[in-house]
């Protein structure tokens, strides 16, 4: 296989990532939504940990892009 | 009819300077780094102490939050006016934050944990602005948070204020971070390099986070921008579809907003919590 060929299979394969992070974020929204439909009061305590738990699961995935794009553009 | 007025349409936004071609090349574009004025200093050496675009954007994000602040203070009222409501919500907001992450000897922390909060949210937040079509090469809008140079700068400014923290407040102490208690001796051989390693890649993780999602935001708006310039060019019926990327488009901006905020709060929220290891060493 030619080198240029390796590297763009390598640069998708990197931004796999993403399918962890689609899951991971329907768990989050899931269990936010259920744990406030289940006790609607407790939701405006939840929020600021929700937003936080989506941004730390959110860059999980941009990992997977930055490595793509050292595989794409660096080597 | 209707595909005449269409094509009318298509013919007057082709020719405005929003759809120069010279503007649409490519993602990674709007990330260079220009100098604007090149300061003599050793201009090509290992130190180059130019104005480049990327400070100019610090520079601009540094004085609209002076600005802000300024104005927020300028008349203290015991009842708030506006400015200085949304002053103190944003210095209230912080330092429920620091309260809630390290406790009352936080307060200590709290100019840094502010300004750093400020700095990045401005830069962020400033770089989402769009740049006025023709404007001169170097002088368009610039997140200097897209850079990791930036980033990994302020994350390692807060890691070494931990280690030195830690290591004044506890001594040899604040190695108990790696032995964490209650955990039963034959594990320690496993846990302690975990400990180090998840140590050491702190500064690494908060760095590429910020730096990654500042990047990959900007590059998908202008992947979808260029759906949008890609399809009005292509004419006839596909010009219409371009309404399909542009609402795309805003609904990625107003994700972008919310994400400029988040990264920035994330990462004062963890160096709080790094903080709190520092001062609490010992779980």
């Amino acid at each position: 296989m030619e080198a240029e060929a390796a590297k763009l299979i390598g640069a998708g394969l990197a931004v796999l990532p993403l399918a962890g992070v689609g899951i991971g974020l329907g768990i989050l929204f899931g269990n936010f939504l259920s744990g406030a439909f289940r006790n609607p009061s407790a939701k405006a305590g939840l929020t600021s940990d929700f937003y936080i738990a989506f941004a730390l699961t959110e860059a999980t995935g941009l990992f997977g892009l930055v490595v793509s794009l050292l595989i794409l553009f660096v080597f | 009819m209707a595909g005449a007025l269409i094509d009318g349409l298509a013919q007057l936004l082709r020719n405005t300077p929003l759809m120069n071609p010279a503007r649409a090349e490519g993602p990674l574009e709007h990330f260079e780094i220009v100098r604007l004025i090149p300061l003599p200093v050793n201009a090509h050496g290992p130190i180059d102490l130019s104005i480049t675009n990327s400070t100019l954007w610090m520079f601009i994000g540094i004085g609209t939050a002076i600005l802000f602040f300024t104005l927020a203070t300028r008349r203290l009222q015991l009842v708030p006016g506006g400015m200085q409501s949304m002053g103190e919500m944003v210095y209230e907001f912080i330092s429920k934050m620091l309260r809630d992450a390290v406790g009352e000897e936080g307060r200590a922390f709290f100019p840094y944990i502010f300004t750093l909060f400020v700095f990045i949210f401005m830069s962020n937040f400033l770089g989402l602005l769009p740049t006025i079509p023709g404007t001169p090469h170097g002088w368009h809008v610039f997140t200097p948070t897209s850079h990791i140079i930036v980033t990994i700068t302020l994350a390692m400014l807060s890691i070494l204020i931990v280690l030195i923290v830690g290591f004044v407040k506890n001594g040899l102490g604040f190695l108990k971070l790696f032995v964490p208690s209650g955990v039963p001796w034959w594990l320690m051989p496993l846990i302690t390099p975990i400990e180090i390693i998840s140590f050491l890649s702190r500064p690494i993780s908060l760095s590429v986070r910020l730096f990654a999602n500042m990047l990959a935001g900007h590059m998908v708006l202008k992947v979808f921008a260029g759906f949008v310039t890609g399809l009005i060019a292509a004419g006839g019926a596909l010009t219409a579809l371009a309404i399909v990327p542009l609402f795309g488009m805003v609904g990625i901006f107003i994700l972008e907003f919310l994400v400029a905020f988040l990264q920035a709060f994330v990462f004062a929220v963890l160096s709080c919590v790094y903080l709190n290891d520092a001062l609490h060493p010992s779980h």
